[in-house]
């Protein structure tokens, strides 16, 4: 089976604006982002958090915390996920306790990953609230499980693979959907 | 990428997979300091903790880092009665394998042990000392230790005291840690550190005087002293003590801020000074704390990843959002 890329979901520039329009909704959502922290899940739920929470502290002025998750162990797939799966570290430099939460991810699918990171942030402490904010949403979901914030919704096939290639990670700037192809 | 079925020596190791457990450690460092540390990775898998060989810390480490990992486990200890009895250990394994468990942990008198049942069983087998052989994980957390406070292995100098042959917590430190190029010590009565040991990997030699052996060194590692060996001819307690204990006045010969380990249990007094067991450079406490980390990484990594993979799992690392 190949992986062959079909066509872009978003360019740089659309990235760049669906990012600042999602600062501002968290800002008025989350009363001027008071108590707020921005926890992203490993890997590009990552520099999405560290782009929001620049945004965020330039509109309102208020000091975002971000945090780093990883899921590897809390998720529900370890006998099925290959290659084998590698453990990396969580970095969460402030006590979640009372914060209002703010899971950052790239891409919001079965909802499996969402679920494996609210157990990871309840083994540190109880959160207010969590919220989850997602660059895309492309539905397929198997859990209750719905973003607070999205970027961009998008109708997809479960054959289709959205692939979020990041600067920071991936020296490239784009949201393209890819098709699996026998 | 390098990865594992058993854990049954250094030795074969490269140190491409070395610094990947060692890796594989770090996040489960961190975890130590959740306030609620449990984890429902390995829910409903279960560990046989099959110790031939009293052990008390190993036990309870390994015995607590499966727990802490959700899974459940099966104590044989060395003094209960089918081991009495006089059943081979080869019938032992087997019957705790029909209980199917999803990995042992084995402590043996017998060098080897570990190898000749991991031979014998389909699960994989961690080595928690095999006689005089190794006891790798003791390694693996002593190498994280040290990384940590040193902030590198390469080209680390360590001494080493006591008795080198009976040790396998030395084989293994020695094996692990000449595969990035420390330089290392032996130091302790002649009869403990014969000529051969230094032909066990590079860049080892021996000291027969503590002032010597421990000029220059950054970690110091004082070894058990088994009582009943100093019985042996040609060797008081009295003797070690004043040849060869860890005193204030000797690590002052080593490098300033030099790390003091001990793989425990400890006799204060006798391998060791108890000013210098307390003192800020002692390590010793985390050397405890370090080899829960590195055995909850060792069942993860054996455990989770062992499983029998479907072959279009691939996509499932696409298919996770």
């Amino acid at each position: 089976m190949r992986i062959l890329e079909k066509r872009q979901l978003m360019s740089a520039e659309e990235i760049r604006r669906t990012l600042e329009r999602l600062a501002h909704e968290i800002v008025e959502r989350t009363g001027g982002a008071k108590d707020l922290a921005l926890i992203g899940v490993r890997r590009r739920g990552i520099p999405l958090a560290e782009r929001l929470a620049r945004a965020i502290r330039a509109s309102s002025k208020a000091e975002v915390p971000v945090g780093t998750l990883d899921i590897t162990l809390y998720r529900d797939d370890l006998s099925t996920v290959a290659p084998q799966p590698v453990v990396q570290s969580s970095e969460i430099p402030f006590a979640v306790d009372d914060r209002d939460i703010l899971l950052v991810d790239d891409v919001l699918y079965t909802g499996r990953t969402v679920r494996a990171a609210m157990n990871g942030l309840f083994d540190l402490g109880r959160p207010r609230r969590i919220r989850l904010c997602v660059l895309v949403d492309r539905g397929h979901r198997e859990l209750p499980i719905e973003a607070t914030f999205v970027g961009r919704t998008v109708e997809t096939t479960d054959r289709e693979i959205i692939e979020v290639r990041l600067q920071e990670i991936d020296r490239e700037e784009r949201v393209m959907v890819m098709d699996r192809v026998d | 990428m390098p990865r594992f079925h058993h854990l049954l020596a250094i030795e074969p190791l490269t140190r491409e997979q070395i610094t990947f457990l060692l890796d594989q450690a770090k996040p489960f460092q961190e975890f130590q300091r959740h306030p609620l540390k449990k984890l429902a990775t390995l829910r409903g898998k279960t560990v046989a903790l099959a110790f031939f060989e009293n052990s008390t810390r190993t036990r309870i480490s390994f015995g607590t880092a499966a727990s802490r990992l959700g899974a459940d486990t099966m104590n044989l200890q060395a003094d209960s009665s089918s081991l009495k009895k006089g059943e081979s250990l080869l019938d032992t394994i087997h019957t705790l394998e029909a209980m199917k468990p999803d990995a042992f942990v084995m402590r043996h008198s017998a060098s080897g042990a570990a190898e000749f049942v991991s031979q014998r069983v389909s699960v994989p087998v961690i080595n928690a000392g095999d006689g005089t052989h190794e006891h790798p994980t003791q390694g693996l957390l002593d190498a994280l230790t040290i990384r940590d406070r040193l902030g590198k292995l390469d080209g680390c100098k360590i001494t080493i005291i006591g008795d080198i042959l009976h040790s396998r917590v030395a084989r293994s430190n020695i094996h692990l840690l000449s595969k990035f190029g420390a330089e290392i010590t032996l130091c302790g009565p002649a009869m403990w550190v014969p000529r051969e040991l230094e032909c066990l990997a590079r860049n080892i030699r021996r000291a027969a005087r503590m002032e010597e052996a421990l000029e220059g060194a950054e970690v110091v590692m004082a070894l058990r002293i088994q009582t009943e060996r100093l019985y042996e001819p040609g060797l008081a307690a009295d003797e070690y003590i004043l040849n060869y204990q860890l005193t204030p006045e000797r690590l002052r010969l080593a490098r300033p801020e030099a790390l003091v380990m001990h793989p425990g249990p400890m006799i204060r007094g006798l391998e060791i000074d108890p000013a210098v067991a307390d003192s800020p450079q002692s390590c010793i406490r985390e050397q405890v704390t370090n080899g829960l980390a590195v055995r909850m990484a060792i069942l993860f990594e054996l455990i989770a990843g062992s499983s029998e993979l479907p072959e279009n799992a691939k996509d499932s690392t696409h298919a996770s959002h």
